[in-house]
């Protein structure tokens, strides 16, 4: 079953397994994964579920919106070029890992 | 008999969070979360919006799984209403005839939906919009219905409008103001947000009433406003506001009104009780009178600040201080506000409006004291900080979009 990885700031790694189209902040949300805060539901208004996509995944994913663009830009840890917000990026068909890392603060 | 620990009353976004950062800053005695709710607590956003237009389903409403609780030793007491505070005892009785005894006890109970008093208010299809079952009836009947009247150009107003419309209801809204989100914002983002789905075929009629409701077989049928009109409906949806649920604190002899009074530590007339979220009325630095804020950001926030003067991690004698911020969608538009001004404040329009892209700041002289953003994530953003940083600004700079907000702020 393909798989959406949380690797912490400290180096843990989790793994999950979920459906094509899960979205890494309800999926981290569901599996009390700490670290995405997700205070506004989903809504891309709070940009508390930053995440780093692994390079090796960061192609697969959809381009970033205005909206979610503007919000990274005011993320509480340092916006990378591999920066999303996770209740943005859902797992893709056909992949069989996503690989992201959650950042140390999100407020 | 166990320890007694923290009990929390109200199982909603505030509730859960206590629950959650107590545990997080690593409390260890037991925590009793309880509501009258029979699901795990969830966030109430969703209602009004994707879970409303069928988009988001029930189990992404969950705050947490139902394993969470277990977990992290919260016992969750779900359908269970507490009915009683004894402060001497420092016990709560609930419903069921159980009791649970506090070290500390923690009022999250929220509020409910303010009812129409008029006649035919009691008719089948009147509904309040506040829980997941008021939701759920709402969307079971948008399914059927054809003509929608809306009670209340408030957020929950106009967010059940643009949905029901969107499910191609014909839309009628009914506002008591003479304009929309009068309580919540600017005239300028007020009217353009009501013209936007004026523009979408929603009907308003401001300055106006209920007067009654008409039913068919029990059912509702019209409604008559306060001009002598009479608007066909088979869904009436109130969205008139809320009040706080104070009584149990009333009750048990604290000091309410309007909301249960708490301090800046949020610590209501009895030390061993705390209040917070949408039922607590605290003071603010921005307001002259102690404020009641209805917001997620709200009752998080006073969560945290609970949890961690609970658990020793707040500096002595720390206050409550955060900047409130709100959010609102509206169709294609995001409406996005930091920060809580006076209706008198003055107001500078950044961006075009006529491109659907701009922010009203609102400002006392030349202190920048709430940003209304539409479409505009990035001034929303800017606004938290630079509002809760109390700075100045150059108007004239202020208004450049082609600027960021930040390049407008006075250095000290």
């Amino acid at each position: 079953m393909p798989q959406i990885t949380y690797v912490q700031s400290n180096g843990e790694r989790r793994s999950i397994p979920v459906s094509p189209g899960a979205t890494v902040m309800l999926t981290a949300v569901a599996n009390d994964i700490p670290g995405i805060v997700a205070e506004c539901g989903g809504a891309a208004m709070c940009a508390t579920c930053h995440v780093y996509v692994e390079e090796s995944s960061l192609a697969l994913l959809p381009p970033v919106s205005e909206v979610e663009n503007e919000m990274l830009d005011s993320a509480a840890s340092e916006r990378r070029t591999n920066s999303r917000l996770g209740c943005q990026i859902a797992m893709p068909d056909g992949v069989e890992e996503l690989v992201v890392h959650v950042p140390s603060s999100q407020n | 008999m166990e320890q007694a620990g923290v009990v929390i009353i109200g199982s909603g976004q505030g509730g859960y969070q206590v629950a959650a950062s107590l545990r997080d800053e690593g409390y260890q005695g037991p925590i009793d979360l309880v509501g009258e709710e029979p699901q795990v607590p969830y966030q109430r956003p969703p209602l009004s919006k994707g879970f409303l237009a069928g988009k988001t389903p029930a189990q992404e409403l969950a705050l947490r799984s139902e394993n969470f609780y277990p977990d992290r030793g919260i016992t969750l007491h779900r359908a269970q209403r507490a009915v009683r505070i004894d402060r001497t005892a420092h016990r709560v009785e609930l419903a069921s005839g159980h009791a649970l005894n506090y070290a500390h006890l923690v009022l999250a109970t929220g509020t409910r939906a303010r009812l129409m008093r008029v006649p035919g208010a009691s008719l089948d299809n009147v509904l309040p919009l506040r829980s997941q079952a008021d939701a759920q009836a709402i969307h079971e009947r948008l399914q059927t219905t054809r003509k929608v009247v809306v009670v209340g150009a408030g957020f929950i107003g106009l967010e059940v409008a643009v949905v029901a419309r969107a499910m191609g209801c014909e839309v009628h809204v009914i506002e008591f103001a003479d304009r929309a989100l009068k309580r919540a914002v600017s005239k300028e983002v007020g009217d353009f947000l009501a013209r936007a789905q004026a523009n979408r075929g929603v009907a308003f009629s401001f300055s106006t009433s209920v007067a009654s409701l008409i039913g068919n077989g029990g059912k509702v049928a019209a409604v008559v406003t306060s001009a002598g009109t009479t608007v066909p409906a088979d869904l009436v949806v109130i969205g008139v506001g809320v009040e706080p649920n104070a009584e149990l604190a009333q009750e048990a002899g604290l000091h309410v009104d309007d909301g249960i009074v708490v301090d800046a530590q949020l610590l209501t007339s009895d030390p061993a009780i705390s209040a917070i979220g949408d039922c607590a009325r605290f003071p603010a630095h921005f307001s002259p009178v102690p404020v009641r804020l209805e917001s997620v950001q709200n009752a998080v926030d006073q969560a945290r600040f609970v949890a961690a003067r609970l658990t020793g991690k707040a500096a002595p004698a720390a206050e409550y201080d955060k900047l409130p911020w709100f959010w609102s969608d509206q169709g294609e538009y995001r409406l996005q506000i930091a920060g809580v001004c006076s209706a008198d404040d003055d107001v500078v329009i950044r961006g075009t409006v006529s491109q659907g892209k701009f922010s009203v700041l609102r400002l006392r002289g030349e202190r920048l004291t709430a940003v209304e953003s539409i479409n505009s994530p990035a001034d929303h953003m800017a606004a938290r900080k630079l509002i809760a940083e109390a700075v100045t600004v150059s108007r004239y700079l202020a208004a450049d979009a082609s600027q960021k907000l930040a390049a407008a702020v006075h250095l000290p």
